[in-house]
């Protein structure tokens, strides 16, 4: 019990520490400049603006189709904006890198699990360094013992849990998440909403969620964003305290907010 | 323990079938139900064996046909190998030679012998040239395929953590064709001893077919037959060896991890 008691203090005063950070500095991780992005005559984007403080987690949320996976495709620089402008703030050759997880694993299936974390360190590390990040990395996701398991017997959860490794284990300093837990059962869901944020607290990179589900938007970030028809339609902070609990009043409050907004459309 | 006999007991199993037609072929010889100059008993073909093993004969023809068959497959699967991976990954390479390999595919290369004969006379490059463009085709249509079936989602994963092109070369595409390469080597390596078989019956001075050909000649049924069942143990042995290379490359795929 103490244990658990000396757990919850020590995030309860990192979260503290870090609103007071952000309140102070108010460093700017990237931004999204007026960015428009279209495929063919279709506008996924219309002209976006949308600052990220450094540390922050945003929730970005959206019915299918309405372009946040795009946002998130733009920001980890797989794709170019139409018109526009992303602009990210460290522009330093090791800070630069923001790395993106996907809703599959995309682990490699011939490489064993300590394999597939090094390849996070390609062109950042070499040799010794290499296998002792890995391994380390690999303790924070409690998979220690699997390093040399292949992945075709984890269970989805902990293929994910190894993705995620392999995203951290470079020091991202952005994350981008793209429905990264959207194809697990309920309880691993939120076993890994809990894995995720104790990373964050301790890595303090800044993350970028994108997902449909409501719950977890509200459970995991600093500040919602919710898309329709290629445009920010609400950009709602969560001052809610850390660790927040599932299902509790106050994140049910701001649940329903995003949830009026996002149906607001559908019946006029 | 007994899960070693057990290892044993199923790779025995395969060798059940063989070895009861064996005993039964004996039989049906001694009892007459098969006249010898139609298909001689395994006592009889076993002392052939044995006859051709002491004059040396046998494994000269045994060391040359299957140096043949290496070689023919060494530069026929190099090229096709070579070939797979330039198409598979170069559209523009692809563009420029796929449709003429598709066109040559449907000649069935034995078709080529007479002319292969013309050009070559009888001499060792004739059966080099026929195994080598049969072996080449399962290997090449199979190495494109593995290349062009690798997954899209994992090249842009290596894409984005970084890796250059012959990394992502390295560690994603080749690992993920190579399934398919196999495929293509089993197949491959079916078609070199079919093709050397032919090719040696047809023109040659030496090797098994022409061991089998001559015996023919002499009315050696015996002979025939040994030459017959030495085809049939140096494919499986073949086969055998491809099936074990694969095993030991392919640990990580599912169906290689029951065992």
């Amino acid at each position: 019990m103490t244990a658990a008691t000396i757990t919850a203090r020590q995030s309860f005063t990192e979260t503290t520490a870090r609103a007071t950070v952000t309140a102070q500095e108010r460093k700017i991780a990237f931004s999204f400049r007026n960015v428009t992005k279209r495929f063919g005559d279709k506008t996924v984007l219309q002209g976006v603006d949308l600052d990220v403080h450094d540390g922050q987690f945003v929730a970005v949320i959206g019915k299918s189709g309405c372009g946040k996976s795009t946002l998130l495709r733009l920001l980890a620089g797989l794709d170019k904006p139409t018109s526009g402008e992303l602009v990210h703030a460290d522009e330093t050759k090791d800070q630069k890198r923001t790395r993106i997880m996907f809703q599959e694993p995309r682990l490699l299936p011939w490489a064993r699990v300590g394999a597939n974390v090094d390849v996070g360190l390609t062109g950042i590390a070499k040799g010794v360094e290499v296998r002792k990040k890995s391994l380390d990395i690999l303790a924070e996701v409690g998979l220690a013992d699997r390093s040399e398991e292949w992945p075709s017997v984890l269970s989805g959860g902990q293929r994910q849990r190894v993705a995620l490794a392999r995203a951290l284990v470079g020091h991202p300093s952005i994350l981008a998440l793209d429905e990264p837990l959207g194809a697990l059962d309920a309880l691993t869901r939120i076993e890994m909403q809990q894995l995720l944020e104790r990373i964050w607290l301790s890595k303090k990179f800044t993350a970028v969620l994108v997902t449909h589900d409501v719950a977890e938007a509200v459970a995991l970030a600093d500040r919602v964003v919710v898309i329709d028809s290629g445009r920010i339609a609400l950009d709602l902070p969560i001052p809610v305290e850390r660790p927040r609990r599932h299902a509790s009043p106050e994140l049910a409050f701001f649940e329903r907010q995003i949830l009026d907004q996002l149906y607001k459309q559908k019946t006029p | 323990m007994s899960r070693a006999l057990q290892s044993i007991g199923r790779s025995a199993i395969g060798w059940l079938l063989p070895a009861l037609l064996l005993v039964g072929w004996e039989i049906a010889s001694r009892a007459g139900v098969i006249s010898a100059n139609v298909l001689p008993a395994p006592s009889a073909v076993g002392a052939a064996f044995w006859k051709l093993l002491l004059s040396g004969e046998l494994l000269e023809n045994i060391r040359i046909s299957t140096l043949r068959a290496l070689s023919g497959f060494a530069v026929g699967g190099a090229i096709g190998f070579g070939l797979g991976l330039a198409n598979g990954l170069s559209a523009l390479s692809r563009g420029l030679t796929d449709t003429t390999i598709q066109m040559i595919r449907n000649i069935p290369h034995l078709a080529l012998i007479p002319l292969v004969i013309l050009w070559f006379g009888i001499d060792e490059e004739a059966k080099l040239f026929l195994v080598a463009l049969g072996v080449f085709f399962p290997i090449y249509i199979n190495t494109l395929l593995g290349i062009q079936g690798v997954d899209p989602q994992l090249v842009e994963m290596g894409r984005i953590y970084g890796m250059s092109r012959s990394q992502l070369f390295v560690r994603v595409i080749l690992p993920g064709a190579l399934p398919s390469i196999f495929v293509g080597l089993r197949y491959a390596l079916g078609i070199m001893w079919l093709t050397l078989i032919v090719a040696e019956t047809i023109s040659a001075s030496s090797g098994l077919g022409y061991m089998a050909m001559q015996a023919r000649e002499f009315l050696l049924i015996d002979v025939v037959v040994l030459s017959i069942l030495i085809y049939a143990l140096l494919g499986k042995l073949a086969d055998t060896l491809a099936r074990y290379l694969e095993r030991l490359c392919l640990q990580w795929h599912p169906a290689f991890q029951n065992a």
